[in-house]
């Protein structure tokens, strides 16, 4: 009961929001909305880490780059001129190719995209275990460094790399087929089905973040945030639970990842930038560290606004001001302010003074 | 057999021995306490057994297995649960919620489960409230489930942590200070309940301050001084013991001296 | 390798190496008095090299870096008063979101006041072909200058910590705040100063550094991380070590070259950094039980 109510408001609004852009004419707003829903698989996942498992990281654009970079890298990479190879071979045979013809008409054999998405998910689940297993032991501003210092490399590696495209990234990245009819792809036809594949799937996500936070692993989490040393007397396995949380929100960011590369036919470098971490962590924060529907309103709000070129050439400039700003007046951060912890109330059906 | 037992344990701070060559055994279904003036080793004593510290050298039994050099959360899975002298609740949860945790070792949602909100978690997670309600009953605060636990006055607090501590099922309870900032009617309070756990066949072992209470309850006592054992006996015998009454006697005089 | 080149590797190791080593010394100056890593360190550097260059159309060289130093502890000064100083005891997470924020803040009134352009001082003697010969190898007088200006910032540092009232004061807020604050020492300006500090030794360096290096607007963030794993290495807090660190980090890099391509250089960087997280987070020369030690 209390997470349907929100999530059936949640689906509302998505439907309203669609029909809206219809009347009113202006169907291109969808393709941001599509695109801020896909940041905000990521954004929710991170929030899952810092505001319950209470771990700063400013590293997740990295694992949205892994799995971005690594689907669009395996998608492309045309390997035509090995078909006789044995392993070529195989996996054409297991159907895992797919064939199709570039801009110029040129045939291009490349990896089918649910084997390649499966690579990159893979890989970020290794990555974030591999890196989460020693990171997740520092605390304050060694943890701060080293997942900052883990977005840095993954950002170099991608921009020094010929295979990942260097400074231009991938581009002419195939659509997903989802399932027959529906797939995942910038084309202008496709406008409202890929809207409603992107937030079908925020949907799905947050139903389950939900269910998680408020079942015994949530209180787990919030417990770890609250009091460590207490948390681990009382029989939790602090560092697992830590690592799984990272890893969960690992998988979520590559999934965003995979998703908006083949939405957007590609992938620059930009997206493994540091700032592009920075501000995943501005929105959770601004959306109330722990608060799930704070991350996700912020992160449709503030990315839709960004991806519209509403903050113009400041748009960097206005991430870090929000930053400071909440931090320094509202660390808590804005759905936590009085007001709007009423109308949340409201939402959940609690009444006014048990929350 | 004794359920714990502590032999030869050490524990040094850089150049502070804080635990020198104790060693005692806590046999079943007893209260025992550890007393002591004012940085004798007790806190250390107990984040010891707990797994909070790890020790110098010598080792820690529990029921005949070494757990010294365990994580806490290993040590709490084999049946030892623990409160603060300066109470540790988790901000943001409510009092039920913060006993609810101490059902960790005995539910098992994982993250798909939990996820999925499958049926078999629902059950589980609704065995878990009966259960931690009922023990909030059993300590006289249920009216306060729902209530934010931080916000509590400081002797519900200490409730909240008491059930949290039992929610855990364990053999051995470590009680750190539970009286302590408590008054004389609270204090008593504290006294009693202690014993009807006791009585349902959890082994205390408590660190106290408050004398009267300690003789009160406690089957057997150990005494410590600057980080060494100088008595192990039962309350009477340690009420006469000379050397106890010199410890004790001496703080006070020091104290008289210096007011 | 021949003995020229490897010269050449020497001294273009020691050059980064010690610019690194004042990064990291502006960070331990203001760890050692807040507690915090400031993340805008290395737009201190950055704004240094930038104003002077400004400054450089209307003044004479000297006159020009002075002023660049000045303003841009004016700014360390003014970041600290505005965002640092009527905080009352915030979380660590708090302070690294406020030091990040105004790090992208700096960045972004540089882009706007600069552009996206690549800048320079000039050389300070000659040009970018003159050399001076060492042991058989060329080597640019400015390289020369880079590790003179910044050795002389580093004793200058302990001798103002060793020997003047405020070094003193500095440091007695830094081993025991409240005690300090009995002594008739407002930590609050120890604070101020500390940002002012970091600020100045930082600018110098961006100055020095410029002609051979260049100057961005968003050249802060590369020296930040270096200079956040020179601190780490050294052991964070010491600056003497720093020094010995910053050496290590530049010569394994200028050595790096014949082995890792260019394009990932910054990678073996992060690689110890991590690497040094994770083994020895307290720093190769520190001990772990003295990581609670502070010392300039």
């Amino acid at each position: 009961m209390r997470t349907c109510l929100p999530i059936l408001l949640l689906l509302a609004t998505v439907v309203l929001v669609q029909q809206l852009t219809q009347w009113t004419g202006t169907p291109f707003y969808l393709t941001q909305l599509t695109m801020a829903g896909y940041y905000s698989l990521l954004i929710i996942g991170l929030c899952l880490v810092m505001g319950y498992a209470g771990q700063i990281s400013l590293g997740h654009a990295g694992f949205f780059a892994i799995g971005g970079y690594l689907s669009a890298m395996l998608t492309t990479r045309n390997l035509l001129a090995y078909q006789d190879h044995q392993l070529v071979a195989l996996a054409d045979r297991l159907g895992l190719l797919m064939g199709r013809h570039d801009f110029f008409g040129n045939e291009i054999l490349a990896l089918h995209p649910w084997p390649a998405a499966l690579v990159a998910i893979t890989t970020a689940i290794v990555v974030s275990f591999l890196i989460g297993v020693p990171v997740l032991k520092l605390k304050g501003h060694y943890l701060a460094m080293a997942t900052l210092g883990f977005g840095i490399i993954i950002y170099r590696l991608v921009l020094g790399t010929p295979i990942f495209g260097e400074a231009d990234g991938i581009s002419e990245v195939p659509g997903f087929p989802l399932l027959a009819g529906l797939s995942v792809s910038g084309d202008f036809g496709s406008r409202v089905s890929n809207y409603y594949i992107a937030w079908g799937m925020v949907i799905i996500a947050m139903l389950l973040l939900l269910n998680l936070i408020n079942s015994r692993v949530g209180r787990a989490l919030r417990a770890i945030h609250g009091a460590e040393d207490a948390a681990n007397a009382m029989g939790v396995d602090t560092a697992r639970y830590k690592l799984r949380t990272f890893i969960l929100s690992a998988v979520m960011a590559a999934l965003a990842g995979v998703f908006l590369t083949h939405y957007s036919a590609g992938i620059g470098p930009s997206e493994a930038g540091v700032m592009q971490s920075v501000r995943y962590v501005a929105i959770v924060a601004v959306g109330g560290m722990a608060n799930l529907w704070g991350a996700l309103i912020m992160g449709v709000v503030l990315n839709f606004m960004s991806l519209r070129g509403m903050f113009g050439s400041y748009d960097d400039a206005v991430f870090g001001a929000i930053l400071i700003a909440m931090m320094l007046f509202a660390p808590q951060g804005l759905l936590r302010l009085a007001l709007l912890a009423r109308i949340k109330n409201l939402l959940t059906g609690k009444k006014d003074g048990a929350a | 057999m004794a359920l714990l037992e502590i032999n030869q344990l050490n524990r040094r701070f850089g150049g502070l021995q804080a635990i020198s060559e104790v060693s005692f055994a806590v046999e079943p279904g007893i209260i025992k306490a550890v007393i002591g003036p004012n940085g004798a080793g007790k806190t250390t004593l107990f984040n010891l057994i707990a797994g909070s510290l790890p020790p110098s050298s010598g080792t820690i039994r529990f029921r005949n297995e070494v757990i010294s050099g365990l994580q806490p959360f290993q040590i709490a899975r084999r049946g030892i649960s623990r409160t603060y002298q300066n109470i540790k609740l988790y901000p943001g949860m409510t009092a039920l919620e913060n006993v609810m945790i101490g059902r960790h070792i005995q539910s098992r949602t994982g993250f798909i489960a939990g996820m999925l909100h499958l049926p078999w978690t629902r059950r589980e997670e609704a065995q878990v409230r009966e259960h931690c309600l009922g023990l909030l009953e059993m300590l006289e605060i249920a009216d306060l489930a729902e209530v934010e636990a931080t916000s509590l006055a400081f002797g519900q607090q200490r409730a909240v942590e008491l059930a949290r501590a039992l929610a855990m099922e364990p053999q051995l309870l470590l009680l750190d200070e539970p009286a302590a900032g408590l008054n004389i009617y609270e204090t008593a309070e504290v006294g009693r309940l202690i014993s009807k756990i006791n009585s349902q066949g959890i082994t205390v072992l408590l660190v106290e301050h408050d004398m009267s209470l300690v003789m009160d309850i406690s089957h057997e006592i150990v005494v410590l001084s600057f980080g060494r054992k100088i008595a192990e006996d039962l309350p009477l015998q340690i009420q006469q013991n000379p050397e106890v009454i010199k410890i004790y006697l001496g703080e006070e005089e020091k104290e008289d001296a210096q007011g | 390798m021949t003995a020229e080149l490897f010269i050449q590797y020497l001294f273009a190791g020691v050059t980064y190496g010690i610019i690194y080593a004042i990064v990291a010394i502006g960070f331990n100056i203001i760890y050692n008095t807040t507690g915090i890593i400031n993340f805008a360190q290395g737009e201190f550097v950055m704004l240094g090299g930038m104003i002077a260059i400004t400054l450089n159309a209307l003044l004479p060289l000297p006159l020009a870096i002075a002023g660049a130093v000045l303003l841009t502890m004016l700014v360390g000064a003014m970041v600290e008063m505005t965002f640092i100083r009527w905080l009352k005891s915030p979380s660590v997470l708090r302070m690294i979101i406020i030091t990040i924020g105004v790090s992208i803040l700096i960045r972004e009134v540089a882009l706007h006041i600069w552009g996206e352009g690549v800048r320079s001082l000039p050389y300070f003697v000659g040009n970018e072909i003159s050399t001076v010969n060492i042991l058989g190898a060329r080597i640019s007088p400015q390289v020369l200058w880079v590790i003179g200006v910044c050795s002389v910032i580093v004793i200058a540092l302990s001798l103002f910590f060793r020997y003047t009232m405020q070094g003193q004061k500095m440091r007695a807020c830094a081993a025991n705040r409240t005690a300090a604050t009995l002594c008739g020492i407002n930590p609050k300006n120890m604070v101020t100063l500390s940002f002012m500090l970091s600020a100045g030794i930082g600018a110098l360096a961006g100055c020095v550094m410029s002609p051979i290096t260049y100057t961005e607007y968003d050249s802060g963030t590369g020296l930040a991380i270096k200079g956040f794993t020179v601190a780490i290495l050294g052991g964070l807090g010491n600056s003497m070590a720093a020094v010995a660190a910053g050496l290590l980090l530049g010569l394994l890099e200028a050595f790096s070259v014949s082995i890792v391509p260019l394009a990932y250089q910054d990678v073996i960087a992060l690689s110890i950094l991590l690497l040094i997280l994770f083994v020895r987070p307290h720093g190769l020369f520190g001990r772990k039980d003295a990581a609670g030690l502070k010392e300039f």
